[in-house]
């Protein structure tokens, strides 16, 4: 069996450090409740490379935004995460640091500058009582402490002018600012300090198509500039296909799967990859019937035994039910096309 | 052309507002609209946020009073001039149901499935027997395949996933019997391997039950899939409609090209390059305020075709046959093939790069 896991620090991986800036290993989070504790996330392995865009995409309860924010500790009691890696490598070639254990006043250090976060909620992200101007005039004078406080508004006018904003806008208040503007300046925000990697949770869920459609082609001409990597986290497969390089598929707290966005569409390996992707109803092409995927999601508190999605699946077989396919690699694990399946359907493909 | 069920006939609906000074000032989120929803027919209108669709669909359900404009059931004015408002609701309620977007809200959550059942039915059906109401609830319950019934029945809401609670609210608007049936972006807050699932049971509703649905929605690919017709909102005003094939593939209003170019297609051909598909929309502009909407045609502050009437005269109604309309200046000047040829970002950008020369 070829599992492609990548051992903190472990220099004979599939790429060499410095071509990943974020490693995640075996990652699971638990909420602790009156009952057992709910397992959200269990045991996410998956690297980013420099300057890709990784699409994470599920549906509710998936464990999509459990990931997330276990990835940028923002997460709170009671969410504990309970085991695994977060290994963030430097550009500079720094060792790799771990973030799941790393003390506050480290991981402050690190946000903004190496790795920062785009939420859904604009509104929610920016302070109501500061002008816009002012939130990044903050953001830059703690991290660059040399900064005059001239130097510092003239660097977020021209932040605001990189996502379209007009550098008079500066002076405004959240409020003052249509939410398309709003989702754009935390976008900036999150650029400020240059940081490596940019998590985006849902960044365009609240604003419309045509709003949408210029956000990110802002945000793939911002990383061709600058060249940090995403992670976004959606629920709707049909952009990630057109935005992603690759796509990791959640259900049940558990990566299914995981290929480049071309792979994805053409040659789904999960049913419930298939089952999602034939979800949305083609906007050109001819419309046939489409049955999406029957049944619902699965209550985290009472997973069945074997495969989650087993009870939902058009092609399950009888060790499905009894026996928990792991995340397997597909194809060569050192190719840059590695792909890999959580389906027993590929079991036999899978041995070598 | 079959007789409507449900018709409005330029109907307007106007918010009094007032800031926090004081002043007020009026919201004019509906105008000029028409629309008539025929038995077995699925009429969709698709608009953005702040378009007016939402507003439309709670005029057609009367939850307001339309500022302007008529309203008939049947042929028969139910809303407008010198109709008195109390005399014909429960009657209506029982021809025309509007179905909510967030399902977890729209049920008593105090009450199992029965209860919100039964309430319907016995409101609107008196004197039914226990054991009529029982077989009442079951084959409602069945009609949106919850199956087997006696598995939802004495369920409380929060026991329902999302999916089965919004097949117990159209289960309860159908209650009623009633002929119209109005889905206010219906799927929106349900998971994506269950939307089609619901979309499919409207259609069968639609076949079945002879219903005519008004289905609103932001999400083009969805009304598609459904609909007969499509209608562009724009701004609290009607740009566009025809059936949905025709308006998709060659809009004739800048403001649907935008749209449809804009909206996610997972069945695009995907080697096309992402930056292509994604484009240089750096600015593509944003809906205008209602308070204070632009003159002449909304669209113009936004259009990269627009000339100097559109800024001072709203376009005049251009029917292109077929059940089609589109209210663009261009068709008046002669000028509709352009909208076959570039993107709206190509277009929009050149305009903005010309614009700063």
């Amino acid at each position: 069996m070829t599992m492609t896991r990548t051992r903190p620090g472990d220099d004979t991986a599939a790429a060499t450090p410095s071509e990943i800036v974020l490693d995640v290993d075996g990652l699971s989070v638990e909420y602790a409740g009156a009952g057992a504790p709910v397992r959200a996330c269990t045991d996410v392995t998956f690297q980013l490379r420099r300057g890709e865009i990784l699409g994470v995409v599920g549906e509710s309860g998936s464990g999509k935004s459990t990931l997330i924010t276990a990835l940028t500790r923002l997460q709170r009691p009671p969410a504990v995460t309970t085991s695994g890696h977060v290994v963030f490598h430097p550009q500079s070639g720094e060792p790799g640091i771990d973030l799941v254990p790393l003390k506050p006043r480290a991981l402050r250090a690190l946000r903004w500058t190496s790795l920062s976060i785009v939420l859904q909620s604009a509104m929610d992200a920016l302070n109501p009582v500061m002008r816009l101007g002012a939130q990044f005039v903050d953001v830059l004078r703690v991290h660059d402490r040399s900064m005059s406080n001239a130097a510092a508004w003239e660097e977020a006018r021209r932040l605001l002018g990189l996502v379209g904003i007009s550098a008079d806008r500066a002076r405004s208040y959240p409020h003052e600012l249509s939410g398309g503007m709003r989702q754009r300046a935390t976008i900036a925000l999150a650029l400020a300090c240059r940081p490596e990697l940019v998590v985006m949770d849902e960044p365009t869920t609240a604003v419309d198509v045509v709003m949408q459609r210029q956000i990110l082609a802002q945000v793939l001409r911002l990383r061709r500039e600058f060249g940090f990597a995403v992670v976004f986290v959606t629920h709707d497969l049909s952009l990630l296909l057109e935005l992603a390089d690759r796509i990791a598929v959640m259900y049940a707290g558990r990566i299914v799967e995981l290929a480049s966005a071309e792979d994805l569409y053409r040659t789904p390996l999960h049913p419930y990859t298939r089952g999602l992707r034939d979800s949305f109803p083609p906007l050109h092409a001819p419309v046939t019937r489409l049955e999406g995927i029957p049944g619902s999601p699965p209550d985290l508190r009472a997973l069945p035994a074997g495969c989650p999605f087993a009870p939902r699946c058009p092609a399950v077989m009888d060790r499905c039910r009894d026996i928990l396919p792991p995340l397997l690699s597909h194809g060569d694990p050192d190719s840059p096309d590695a792909r890999s399946v959580a389906c027993h359907l590929h079991d036999e493909e899978l041995i070598p | 052309m079959t007789a409507p069920v449900l018709e409005a006939i330029d109907v307007a609906k106007h918010f009094a507002v007032a800031n926090s000074l004081g002043d007020s000032s009026v919201v004019r989120a509906v105008e000029g609209a028409s629309i008539r929803l025929e038995p077995g027919r699925i009429t969709a209108v698709v608009g953005e946020s702040g378009s007016g669709k939402t507003t439309l669909a709670r005029i057609l359900a009367r939850f307001y009073e339309p500022t302007s404009g008529v309203i008939r059931l049947d042929g028969v004015p139910v809303a407008g001039d010198g109709i008195r408002k109390r005399a014909v609701q429960k009657a209506y309620r029982k021809d025309v149901q509007l179905i909510f977007q967030d399902p977890f809200g729209s049920l008593n959550p105090l009450h199992r499935v029965r209860h919100n059942l039964e309430r319907a039915v016995r409101l609107h059906h008196h004197g039914r027997s226990k054991a009529a109401l029982e077989e009442r609830v079951t084959s409602l319950l069945e009609r949106v395949s919850l199956t087997p019934a006696s598995d939802y029945v004495d369920k409380f809401p929060h026991e329902l996933s999302g999916g089965q609670r919004q097949r117990v609210v159209i289960a309860r608007a159908l209650a009623v019997e009633p002929r119209v049936l109005l889905g206010d972006e219906p799927i929106s807050m349900l998971d994506v391997s269950i939307r089609l699932e619901m979309l499919n049971l409207l259609d069968t509703l639609r076949r079945e039950d002879g219903l005519a649905l008004l289905y609103i929605t932001h999400d083009i690919a969805s009304a598609r899939y459904l609909c007969d017709d499509i209608v562009v909102m724009y701004a609290g005003q009607m740009v566009e409609a025809g059936p949905k094939d025709a308006v998709i593939s060659s809009p004739q209003h800048p403001y649907t090209k935008l749209l449809v170019e804009s909206s996610p297609d997972p069945h695009r051909d995907v080697a096309a390059d992402r930056d292509e598909i994604f484009g240089a929309a750096d600015e593509l502009g944003e809906p205008p305020s209602l308070i204070d909407p632009p003159s002449g045609c909304r669209f113009h502050p936004r259009c990269p075709f627009a000339m100097e009437k559109c800024t001072t005269t709203p376009p005049p109604r251009a029917q292109l046959g077929d059940g089609r309309w589109a209210d663009c200046w261009l068709h008046e000047e002669g000028r509709a093939d352009e909208l076959s040829g570039s993107t709206m970002t190509e277009l929009i950008t050149r305009k903005l790069t010309e614009e700063r020369r």
